[in-house]
């Protein structure tokens, strides 16, 4: 079919409109008057926090007591912050109940391991010597907390709490729980019945019921199940429930992975003659895997986020050492200040996994590649 | 088809080795974590089955739908909480929805102001852990509010204080009525009342859910082509049509699955009232397991009361699903 010849000009490459011109100006427009309805919601919205944020700046900073003195928070009345309450509790907060004279020794392993995260964090430090390189950080951490070597006095892990605590939980639970996830998910996708029957039971049953009530296993059921000899912490139980828990959420991850992946990559390595594991380890998983960090950052954000559920169990982390301190009578009316810190604690960690994880979704491909 | 014949060169035969070898050890593992169990309850003195449903519970709720009195049995106790379950749960989900629904299409308003305010909503409550917020709320509605005698006015007959929110109950007597709660010498009297454990728990489950639907409303309009707002507008449809016919139905459809899951989330999540005090099914099995040490039954109970709603929501949105759903050949 001939096509008539185009003589309008229209059919040349459209083009984008002109940008609209810059400037302060023109982006005020652009944002808040565009429209009657937008100016509208501009005035209303913008009289509310004309009225809101001095009065919240004011509360927060400005008028606040920040020495530990309780006369003067008492004296406030609460039109004000009294952060004296943090400066008095800090260390209760942070460390819990770990022997006061030696909380220079969670600092320092938090500090250890906060500093080997930030330096393993870039897609470049993913070598070979990564995961032989963490085991003496590992080792320190748990030594520092730990002690009774090098002169460090002992120091029970019932004894642990505060932000460590968080940490350690956090850290445990998300490594123990990627492996096993991978096994879980993996057996989803079996062709073995048996297999990827019970997989999926598993998998459907952890994800249907609330994480409380697998903490009330760890702490209920599992002195139960043990042999009479055997006797697990409470720590270690509810770091053994939480993986259990976690790695359901995991296998659903790397499944995720698994099928992102095409068919044609399992079926070539196969016909080239490996065998079902080196299938596996060699050319699926490699690649499934690397799809998948960023969504093993957002496990490691609610894994951090789910730790705080322990306090239900009598263990002290960041939160419930936040709850030892507010049992003081004297200062436990200013808990919102307690909430507040504590709140901000998680929210910047939190903040930062998630823009991390953001991150590494725009640029993993290119380091995937090299 | 050929009989099967077992040899171990062949996939099918290996496979079914493997699984028989799997079984035989997940066999000897529950047999020995069985006799573990039964050995120490023995050694405890604990008795096992659900006969304790029918004995006399012997604590106190404090609320719940149902009339319910320390001399009830177990079960009924179980019963009261999870009508409490389900009465914070049905609560939540009506007001986070809405709530959610109304961020997720400010995060795409074109005024900054809104956009940002949406935007920090979502982060600040999707960023602090639940059991904080709840904790938070707790103090706020027993420690900050005034006392029951002379509470916040909310609006006519609706009061606000450390003793809980008093609304009108619509009764009958004889005809259509309201029962107004008044102000007494020692607080507020009738009416319908709800706890601070309630308020709190309600409050919340309700803003904390309202993020994550606020993020999945967000993406199911992004998810709805560009084109076809533009081609409804030039159709000449005026903005609330386009809105009502064309954005709506087509962005429900990627919608409704995972806001499934935030509703089963929000449910699930119902389960940190035991923190609260708030006593909803956990916090009931949490007091039966303190008080004769049948953990197994009680977690048991717990954990198929959560499967059943569960399956049931699943059901149910199931249902409105392939309501929504693209009709296709």
């Amino acid at each position: 079919m001939a096509t008539a010849p185009d003589l309008s000009g229209a059919g040349r490459d459209a083009r984008e409109p002109p940008p609209p011109r810059g400037g302060p100006l023109a982006w005020v427009r652009r944002n808040l008057f565009s429209s009657w309805a937008n100016a509208a919601a501009t005035a209303v919205v913008g009289l509310a926090l004309a009225w809101l944020l001095p009065r919240a700046v004011a509360w927060l900073f400005l008028r606040a007591v920040y020495a530990p003195d309780y006369d003067a928070c008492r004296a406030l009345d609460y039109r004000a912050a009294c952060w004296g309450f943090v400066a008095e509790k800090h260390r209760l907060i942070l460390f819990g109940r770990y022997p006061f004279a030696e909380q220079w020794r969670p600092l320092a392993a938090t500090a250890l391991f906060v500093a080997a995260l930030a330096l393993s964090a870039h897609p470049r430090a993913w070598r070979r010597w990564l995961a032989p390189a963490w085991l003496p950080v590992v080792a320190a951490f748990f030594l520092l907390l730990r002690g009774g070597v090098l002169g460090l006095a002992p120091v029970d892990p019932s004894a642990w709490g505060g932000l460590p605590l968080t940490i350690v939980l956090t850290a445990l639970v998300v490594a123990a729980s990627i492996p096993l996830g991978i096994v879980l998910a993996l057996g989803r996708r079996s062709r073995m019945p048996l297999v990827r029957g019970l997989s999926t039971l598993y998998i459907e049953l952890v994800r249907g019921v609330p994480l409380i009530t697998v903490l009330f296993v760890a702490s209920f059921l599992f002195p139960l199940l043990l042999p009479a000899g055997l006797r697990l912490d409470a720590l270690a139980r509810v770091a053994v429930g939480m993986t259990f828990f976690q790695a359901a959420y995991m296998a659903e991850v790397v499944r995720g992975g698994l099928q992102a992946l095409p068919r044609g990559q399992g079926e070539a390595a196969e016909a080239l003659g490996l065998s079902w594991w080196k299938v596996q380890r060699r050319v699926i998983l490699p690649q499934a895997l690397v799809l998948v960090i960023p969504s093993f950052v957002n496990s490691l954000l609610s894994t951090f986020l789910d730790t705080s559920l322990v306090t239900v169990v009598s263990i002290y982390d960041l939160t419930g050492s936040l709850r030892l301190a507010l049992g003081d009578p004297q200062w436990r009316n200013f808990f919102l200040e307690g909430y507040l810190f504590v709140g901000a604690i998680y929210f910047a960690s939190c903040l930062a996994m998630s823009r991390y994880s953001h991150w590494l979704e725009r640029h993993l491909g290119r380091w995937a590649r090299a | 088809m050929k009989p099967a014949r077992f040899s171990w060169s062949t996939r099918s035969g290996r496979a079914l080795a493997f699984q028989a070898g799997f079984l035989l050890v997940l066999t000897v593992a529950g047999w020995a974590l069985w006799r573990n169990t039964a050995h120490n309850l023995a050694v405890r003195q604990i008795r096992s089955g659900f006969a304790f449903l029918d004995q006399r519970a012997g604590f106190d709720i404090g609320e719940g739908p149902m009339p319910y009195t320390p001399d009830a049995s177990y079960l009924r106790a179980f019963a009261a909480g999870l009508g409490n379950t389900l009465r914070v749960s049905l609560l939540g989900i009506l007001l986070a929805t809405p709530l959610g629904a109304l961020v997720g299409l400010g995060r795409l308003s074109r005024n900054v102001l809104v956009r940002s305010l949406s935007t920090g909503w979502v982060e600040v409550l999707r960023n602090v852990p639940l059991v904080i917020q709840l904790f938070a709320w707790y103090l706020v509605f027993t420690q900050l509010l005034p006392d029951p005698t002379g509470p916040l006015v909310l609006a006519p007959h609706v009061y606000l204080s450390k003793g809980g929110l008093q609304l009108p109950m619509p009764v009958w007597t004889g005809g259509p009525a309201l029962e107004r709660p008044e102000i007494t010498a020692f607080g507020v009297s009738g009416g319908i009342s709800l706890t601070p454990e309630f308020l709190a728990l309600l409050v919340g489950l309700a803003t904390t859910t309202s993020a994550s639907i606020a993020e999945i409303v967000r993406s199911g309009v992004l998810a709805v082509a560009k084109g076809q707002t533009e081609a409804a507008l030039a159709l000449g449809l005026p903005h609330r049509l386009v809105i009502r016919r064309v954005v709506l139905p087509q962005a429900l459809r990627v919608i409704v699955p995972p806001l499934t899951s935030q509703f089963l989330n929000l449910t699930k999540n119902s389960s940190l009232a035991v923190a609260i005090g708030f006593p909803d099914v956990v916090s009931i099995a949490n007091t039966a397991i303190n008080q004769n040490g049948q953990a197994l039954e009680c977690i048991l109970l717990i954990m198929s009361v959560y499967l059943s709603i569960n399956l049931a929501t699943a059901a149910l949105m199931a249902w409105y699903n392939r309501r929504v759903a693209l009709v296709e050949r």
